[in-house]
């Protein structure tokens, strides 16, 4: 798999994701300047965790208008898989990539913690090697989580199965005490109509190493390898 | 024109034999520039007036040490040729006035101190002290603050692993806020800030500077009255965004051969980096303040020279150099202006306007700066308690469910769950998870383990047991995980110095440090004094916080605090019931009295050498030290961590059981391990005192899989985890829930 990691100012944690896809396809990714406008030969374009821009004017909003998103966005067009986490997940909304907002966790405060993600669906690039229904645990870390979409939206993301995550307990109920911070019908990540952009808020690249706790992530990067073993 | 005199000079904090001294040297009257920087570069905050003389008795030095105190941080090789490179640093003052900023902008400097030395940030700790909780300001500063590391520390991309929080009334008008911050830097690619090369440009890189935190440093300095609120406007505002572009700039150039010296604008900002740059490298400096990037219009020479506006870097570079560095900071968009040169006058020259603003000859700025050998009173030792004498009015249940739930023993999780400890994907060890936070290094099979301990109301009854307890307690984490300790960064927080009974403790600690520092081979290589923590004439707790590193050559040998079924459960460790300063006695007794625990110094290093073995030769599945609220304490948190309960044997028949389960003596650790019985007899022919505890799992809630789930006590009484858990977990979101 031949994947490229996107760096715009701001971002952190570029080093994680690059750990993450090493480990699961044995090969380096390249980092990608935001200046940059070449992404041809790519598998996989990824934009990673971070505060791009600081996060000011809204989280994610200046960096969807950086020149490397029109290059992103033409990848997509042309079928390309892209790979948005936290931040990154953010800037494909911005962008207009993927539907809905990412408002104020409903605490009203910067979550850190580890939460239960439940597989919405298994027939994917992204999530091939997991099953659907089960359930795995993943760092999250942002302050502005809450997935928001209007009802109409959040029907057509379930009637076309395009919910790709959603928060729940180890068992996988969903319960309110499972929704950390509040997203509309504990979406925790979705696709695009195509299958082939994800974006999702917690951090599986940062659970891929049993000395870390867990290798609860590994079957996402390690899918995304298989699948472009080549 | 302001008139410079000397009640200006004491506005500005200089006494008036200090503004004789700064009349001697230049022989006329200041400027107002001048003033302004011979009374920050002399302020208690940048001079170490009062505590110079003390802070000489700590050792510093060991074959591992490269850089000891006297850089911007200290620097201690870790093998494979990495050196770590670490300090902590107050932001005490500020982070009264504005919570927010104020701690925020502390974890911004403490980071700078770091990176400047060539190291790449990798773990931030906290150590924090707060009011009594029932006290009105209490709730907004632990919420600001917490926000405040938080909201820099994540946005910066440093993960914040570990730290301790204390709430004591002596906090009320006065909350400590400690920051830590650790890197790593290849070992022969150290940055110092020595200045030299005459000619060569002097280069201001990172934010504008701007009218925030003008005498920042001469706050710091001084007690607050009641119009501490109005001091705002001394406080600075920190962009952790900027901050982060300027690390990866700094480090994008420190690549390259192009920086002589470096040093980051902190406390008294253009003024100290300047100064200390020259003056350690024994040459002059002349500054040419139009060319300085600002944020505002109008900004005077004296406002520009003392302005502590963040995220700034003072460089003296490499003649030819310009250009190449000149495109790194345009490429992460930050400002860079070569403001100055090298000069060999030995002068500080500041221009501004075409008018020169300030002369100064540096020799003699350092040389003659003020040294004060304060008088000291002692600290009485108080009388020791009988452990005997003092009846349990509780039961040992109710005591611990007690215990455990009050604010200094309860879960942290509120406040941790707002830090970003997982970013980096190296964090092995979380908040909580063991005794010290363990950080992978990078692309190497090396981590470090990192903690901050200090026991105030041990220091406030004896301050030379206290401050050799805070050194043996940093040791006694660290070795807890498995971890080699190497050497330690101190941050000194007390009272007014210019008061006996202060000094006295201040002398007191710094000795009982230096004495834990050489029984351990655990020096001191870099930190930090904060004086004047008093408001309205009433101090602080000495609280001398210590923040410990230690390294594993094996990542993998790390060990936490969480229980596991099946084990036997082992004290290391001599137990006498020490009852006096304990918070059993606080908390269930309601007396703040007694001696502090003795630290036996030679049993410390004998328990501890012993435990690191164990743990390193794969026999231990769990390990925790006895600190704070004693042994029983420490197994709920033990039980709590792993989701496993244990069966307690019966307690010693010469000690009330109280004082065995609750009292404090130093040098203990728990040990869960698979065959108890071997290690009695390890420890017997090691000359270390142990005693069989129990076994983990069993009990009558729970059972099947994964064990009992339940603490139970002598004589069939039990605990279910759930209720210690409730107990454990109720502080925090009540009190803050409370706010809305």
């Amino acid at each position: 798999m031949k994947a490229g990691i996107v760096l715009f100012p701001g971002i952190n944690r570029e080093r994680d994701m690059a750990i993450a896809l090493r480990r699961a396809s044995g090969r380096v990714a390249r980092m990608i300047w935001h200046q940059e406008t070449d992404l041809a030969g790519l598998d996989l374009v990824v934009l990673p965790g971070g505060f791009s821009y600081g996060d000011y004017l809204r989280c994610g909003a200046m960096a969807a208008h950086s020149p490397i998103m029109r290059a992103v966005r033409a990848f997509a067009a042309a079928g390309g898989h892209v790979l948005g986490v936290c931040n990154g997940f953010q800037i494909l909304i911005e962008a207009g990539m993927l539907p809905g907002a990412l408002l104020r966790n409903a605490g009203l405060r910067f979550l850190a913690r580890d939460c239960h993600l439940r597989v919405e669906r298994a027939d994917t690039a992204f999530t091939r090697l997991y099953q659907k229904g089960v359930v795995f645990r993943a760092p999250m870390a942002h302050g502005d989580g809450n997935y928001f979409a209007d009802a109409e939206t959040l029907d057509r993301l379930e009637g076309e199965g395009l919910v790709a995550f959603r928060y729940a307990t180890p068992a996988g109920e969903l319960t309110p005490e499972a929704n950390p911070n509040g997203s509309a019908r504990a979406i925790a990540g979705i696709f695009s109509p195509n299958l082939r952009i994800l974006g999702l808020m917690p951090h599986p690249e940062d659970l891929v190493d049993p000395l870390l706790g867990g290798e609860d992530g590994m079957p996402l990067f390690a899918g995304l390898a298989g699948a472009f073993a080549a | 024109m302001t008139e410079i005199s000397e009640s200006l000079a004491r506005s500005f904090g200089l006494s008036a034999e200090e503004y004789g001294r700064v009349l001697a040297i230049l022989g006329r009257t200041p400027s107002l520039t001048e003033l302004g920087i011979f009374s920050v570069m002399w302020s208690e905050h940048c001079s170490y007036k009062s505590s110079r003389v003390w802070l000489r008795e700590l050792p510093t030095a060991a074959p591992w040490v490269i850089h000891g105190p006297g850089e911007n941080a200290g620097v201690v090789a870790i093998g494979d040729g990495l050196a770590a490179v670490f300090k902590m640093e107050s932001h005490n003052h500020p982070s009264f006035i504005e919570p927010y900023q104020g701690a925020a902008t502390g974890v911004g400097g403490i980071l700078r101190d770091v990176f400047t030395m060539g190291a790449r940030p990798i773990a931030n700790l906290n150590a924090l002290r707060f009011g009594d909780p029932a006290h009105p300001a209490t709730r907004r500063i632990v919420d600001g603050v917490v926000r405040g590391i938080g909201g820099y520390g994540n946005c910066v991309g440093v993960p914040t692993v570990g730290g301790e929080v204390d709430f004591h009334r002596s906090y009320n008008g006065n909350p400590l806020v400690n920051a830590m911050t650790v890197g790593i830097a290849p070992a022969d690619r150290i940055f110092l800030s020595a200045a030299a090369g005459i000619g060569n440009p002097v280069v201001y890189v990172g934010a504008k500077t701007g009218r925030d935190g003008i005498h920042g440093a001469t706050m710091a300095s001084a007690e607050f009255a009641e119009d501490a609120e109005e001091k705002r406007p001394t406080v600075q505002v920190g962009d952790p965004f900027t901050e982060k572009l300027l690390i990866e700039a700094c480090l994008e150039l420190m690549a390259t051969d192009a920086i002589i010296a470096i040093q980051d604008m902190g406390a008294a900002g253009l003024t100290s980096s300047s100064v200390e740059m020259a003056g350690k490298g024994g040459v002059g400096i002349a500054l040419d303040l139009d060319r300085v990037p600002q944020r505002e219009t109008g900004m005077s020479a004296y406002e520009m020279m003392l302005s502590e506006s963040q995220e700034r870097m003072l460089i003296v570079l490499r003649p030819g150099r310009e250009a190449m560095a000149a495109a790194i900071f345009r490429k992460w968009e930050l400002d860079f202006a070569i403001i100055g040169e090298i000069t060999d006058s030995g002068r500080i020259v500041v221009r501004h306007g075409g008018r020169v603003e300030a002369d100064i000859p540096l020799a003699p700025l350092a040389d003659q700066a003020p040294l004060y050998r304060r008088p000291i009173a002692e600290t009485k030792p108080p009388p020791v308690l009988d452990p005997v004498a003092i009846a349990d009015p509780a039961g040992i249940a109710p005591a611990l469910l007690r215990l455990i739930a009050c604010p200094d023993l309860c879960s942290r999780a509120w406040i941790t769950d707002q830090y970003d400890a997982t970013l980096g994907g190296q964090t092995i060890k979380r908040p909580g998870a063991a005794d010290a936070a363990v950080v992978r290094i990078e692309g190497h099979d090396l981590a470090l383990a990192l903690t901050t301990d200090c026991t105030p109301r041990y220091c406030a009854a004896d301050p030379y047991a206290g401050g050799a307890q805070a050194v043996a307690e940093a040791w006694r984490n660290l070795t807890a995980t498995g971890a080699r300790p190497l050497a330690l960064t101190d941050n000194l927080n007390f009272g007014n110095p210019e008061k006996p009974e202060i000094m006295g403790q201040f002398a007191a600690a710094i000795r009982g440090m230096a004495e834990a520092c050489r029984a351990l081979d655990f020096p001191v290589v870099s930190g930090n004094v904060s004086l004047y923590n008093e408001t309205e004439g009433s101090a602080i707790l000495p609280t001398p916080a210590i923040g410990g590193l230690g390294v594993f050559d094996h990542a993998a040998d790390a060990v936490g605090i969480a229980l596991a079924p099946g084990l036997d459960l082992v004290l290391i460790g001599a137990s006498s019931g020490w009852l006096g300063q304990s918070l059993w006695l606080r908390e269930i007794c309601g007396r703040e009295d007694g001696a502090p625990p003795p630290v036996d110094l030679a049993a410390e290093r004998r328990a501890g050498d012993f435990v690191r073995g164990e743990i390193l030769a794969g026999r231990v599945k769990a390990c925790h030290d006895v600190a704070d609220g004693g042994l029983l304490v420490a197994l709920a948190e033990m039980a709590l961590a792993g989701e496993t309960g244990a069966v307690l044997d019966p307690t010693p028949p010469d000690l009330p059981a109280h004082a065995f389960w609750f009292g404090e003596e130093q040098a203990r650790y728990v040990l869960a391990v698979a065959d108890g019985a071997a290690l009695l007899v390890a420890a017997e022919t090691a000359g270390v005192p142990a005693r069989f505890l129990g076994k983990t799992g069993g009990g009558k809630t729970g059972g099947g899989k994964t064990g009992g789930r339940d603490l139970t006590l002598p004589g069939a009484v039990a605990i279910s985890l759930a209720e210690l858990r409730a107990a454990y977990e109720r502080f925090f979101t009540e009190f803050m829930a409370a706010s809305r």
